[in-house]
């Protein structure tokens, strides 16, 4: 019996000390791949994103997917777990949030990160991997940003339109055509989607021609953000053309806003 | 021998180009076929949906009960908005169309007005009952010319593709009979547009005055391309300045510059030199900082311009730079229209662009009434399956375009959030929206 107890008891201090060396062990590592330091922000993309996701969902606050990027879902979270933790709520990933998420969740980068990869094709998975290598920023998000109300496709579409019409164009000059076309959208009389507006006939000279089928490159993309972001540096325009080809008379009746780059913006 | 070999294979040859090019022919063909039946779809749709419009109208008009006129001016509304998207089908940008796109829109507007009430308790007032008339005189009229135009289209075989083609060369003499019909039908509408200017048709978006927050003196052109050099950090080099047409909302001056690298512009209004629009495309480096550290950039700017009260109320990050929107804080209420976007680039927290068009064009001095549902009230006005997260008293423009206060209510339910709108004075929902901001990645 008293053998016994002596047992117990041994094997009992064995455990506590592997525990505290495994906790020695384990919590240095930890610290290395934890949170750098910027305090995250609802909107953020990349590593530390990917991070806050994973201790949140480690921790049953979270229960969307790790995407690495800062969405609604993971706001919600943030704010339920300073709640629940008594911090200041304000959906902040600050100093002190991260030291307790740190404290109170496990986080392992290469099991994440192969799961959230894991649901793409082989070839996204590979470049993927590939830039976490090269880039010390770490794991590249499964997400993007998108404004409220517009898809990826139709940004893509946008772009098109806008590398189309207007590639020869200064960076503005495209921001400016991007304008005409949602304007137009907002306009009464016009049609109210991208495609509507896009493919009205004899809308733009690109379309006719089949010039918008060209792939745009990522100043047009870029060009088409800044529009839909809010940038109109046509003053509301619903017209353009350039007066070296305009054929209509009709068009110069219209009241001019002004020219940027080789087109004249009207109302 | 090599003669006849030489006569046929040349007799093969010409037998082959001329089947080649008879089949592009039939091809060709075949394609504006397809063109001209698309056109001529869109045109005879649109007669047909004038036509239903004058009727419902007329229904409309006679039906006796309020509870039976809700669903004939939804119907009407229906029609218009179809009627709209044969308008956008038809090739006619370039032609002056656009007057009678826009009698459809204010027939849309009306009947969704009217329709969207609850005309049991609000019924149609005797002015609406006015309108409602005056729209359906207007509806018969074009009607009638649509089916001229539609008459002599039929009865002379008149193709869309010749009218894309009159279009095209408009210097020679025009006898298009499409065109001039068309002309005709937007002459009539233009003669009722001056008629109705009184009627109360006009006057569901009240126009309140624009730009009313910009003040301070005219400046000079000088005095703009001092400044713009400034904000865009340019010292030496040459800007290019012009000054905006008739055209614009509110006389501005417009600087430029572009070099290989860098693409810099700036909308500034004359009257007190505010900077509108600002925008510097340049090829970005490594990203250092964070969306949040380039927020704090993009607060000491709005600062720098003597913008105050204005707090943060989205921000996203897009491959380098972080895009901001801080809207206007009035006291403790929101004005979600007087909206400010920045572009802040994170490799070393320049700012890429400015964006005051929304607020400086709506921005004034409010007088706001106190709200006539209290906080605690208006959560039982939301669906009970969502979790309201945050609740704020904000100012939106509904869908007349005019301003009212609102609660503005944050949620979620499973894995969505919405933004709710509930009038704070008699607790109508005025706007639910779901919010989207990620979208899973294609590339």
């Amino acid at each position: 019996m008293q053998h016994n107890k002596r047992c117990l008891i041994g094997l009992f201090s064995f455990i506590m000390v592997s525990i505290c060396i495994i906790t020695i062990l384990v919590v240095p590592t930890d610290k290395v791949k934890a949170f750098s330091p910027q305090i995250i922000q609802q909107g953020a993309t990349g590593d530390d994103v990917i991070e806050l996701q994973a201790r949140l969902q480690y921790i049953g606050f979270y229960n969307g997917k790790i995407d690495g990027v800062f969405g609604w879902g993971t706001y919600w979270a943030l704010r339920n777990f300073q709640y629940e933790f008594g911090m200041e709520i304000d959906g902040l990933g600050g100093t002190k949030t991260k030291q307790k998420l740190e404290q109170v969740t496990k986080f392992n980068k290469e099991e994440v990160h192969k799961n959230m990869y894991a649901g793409q094709s082989s070839s996204q998975n590979n470049s993927g991997t590939n830039n976490q290598a090269a880039n010390n920023q770490g794991g590249q998000p499964t997400s993007v940003n998108v404004p409220q109300g517009f898809s990826q496709n139709d940004i893509q579409l946008l772009a098109n339109a806008v590398y189309g019409e207007a590639r020869g164009e200064p960076y503005v000059g495209q921001v400016a055509v991007a304008s005409v076309i949602l304007n137009r959208i907002e306009s009464a009389t016009f049609p109210n989607t991208v495609a509507g507006v896009i493919f009205e006939p004899r809308a733009f000279t690109a379309v006719a021609d089949g010039q918008i089928y060209l792939t745009p490159n990522e100043t047009a993309k870029e060009a088409v953000l800044d529009a839909i972001n809010g940038w109109d540096p046509t003053g509301n325009a619903l017209y353009y053309f350039n007066p070296d080809t305009a054929t209509s008379s009709w068009i110069w009746s219209r009241p001019q806003i002004k020219q940027i780059g080789k087109h004249i913006f009207c109302k | 021998m090599f003669r006849w070999i030489s006569i046929l294979l040349l007799v093969i040859a010409g037998v082959g180009v001329g089947a080649w090019g008879y089949k592009e022919h039939q091809e060709k063909n075949a394609v504006l076929i397809q063109a001209e039946n698309t056109y001529q779809r869109a045109f005879h749709e649109l007669t047909y949906h004038m036509d239903l419009l004058h009727d419902k109208i007329g229904t409309a008009m006679a039906v006796s009960t309020n509870e039976r006129l809700s669903p004939e001016l939804v119907e009407i509304w229906r029609i218009t908005s179809e009627s709209l998207g044969n308008v956008g089908q038809l090739p006619l940008t370039l032609l002056p169309f656009n007057k009678t796109a826009h009698f459809l829109s204010q027939i849309g507007e009306f009947t969704y007005k009217t329709a969207a009430r609850d005309l049991e308790n609000d019924p149609l007032t005797p002015d609406e009952r006015n309108d409602l008339e005056e729209l359906y005189k207007q509806a018969e009229d074009i009607q009638q010319e649509l089916r001229n135009v539609q008459y002599a289209v039929l009865e002379d075989d008149l193709r869309w593709m010749d009218v894309q083609l009159a279009l095209a060369t408009e210097d020679e003499p025009m006898d298009n009979q499409v065109i001039d019909g068309f002309k005709t039908v937007e002459e009539k509408v233009e003669g009722y547009e001056e008629g109705n200017v009184d009627s109360s048709i006009f006057a569901l978006t009240p126009e309140r005055e624009e730009y009313q927050s910009i003040t301070g003196d005219d400046i000079t052109k000088d005095e703009a391309i001092h400044a713009s050099k400034e904000i865009l950090n340019l010292k030496d080099e040459d800007i290019t300045v012009t000054t905006t047409g008739e055209g614009a909302e509110v006389p501005m001056y417009t600087m430029s510059y572009r070099d290989d690298e860098i693409n810099a512009y700036m909308d500034m209004t004359k009257k007190g030199g505010h900077p509108v629009t600002v925008i510097m495309n340049r090829p970005l480096q490594n990203q250092t900082l964070s969306l949040h550290e380039g927020a704090l950039q993009a607060e000491e700017y709005l600062k720098k311009f003597d913008l105050k009260n204005m707090i943060l109320f989205q921000s996203s990050e897009y491959n380098g730079v972080g895009i901001y929107s801080y809207i206007y804080q009035d006291g403790d209420i929101r004005v979600l229209s007087d909206v400010i976007q920045l572009k802040v680039a994170l490799d070393n927290g320049d700012i890429l662009g400015f964006s005051g068009r929304n607020f400086y064009s709506n921005h004034y001095d409010r007088d706001i009434p106190s709200p006539e549902i209290t906080e605690e009230e208006v959560l039982d006005y939301v669906n009970e399956n969502l979790t309201v997260h945050e609740v704020h008293l904000s100012i939106i423009d509904n869908d007349f375009g005019e301003e009212i206060l609102v609660y503005e209510l944050l949620g979620s339910m499973g894995d969505d959030t919405y933004r709710i709108f509930i009038n704070a004075k008699n607790g109508n929902e005025e706007k639910v929206e779901k919010l989207s901001s990620v979208e899973a990645s294609f590339s």
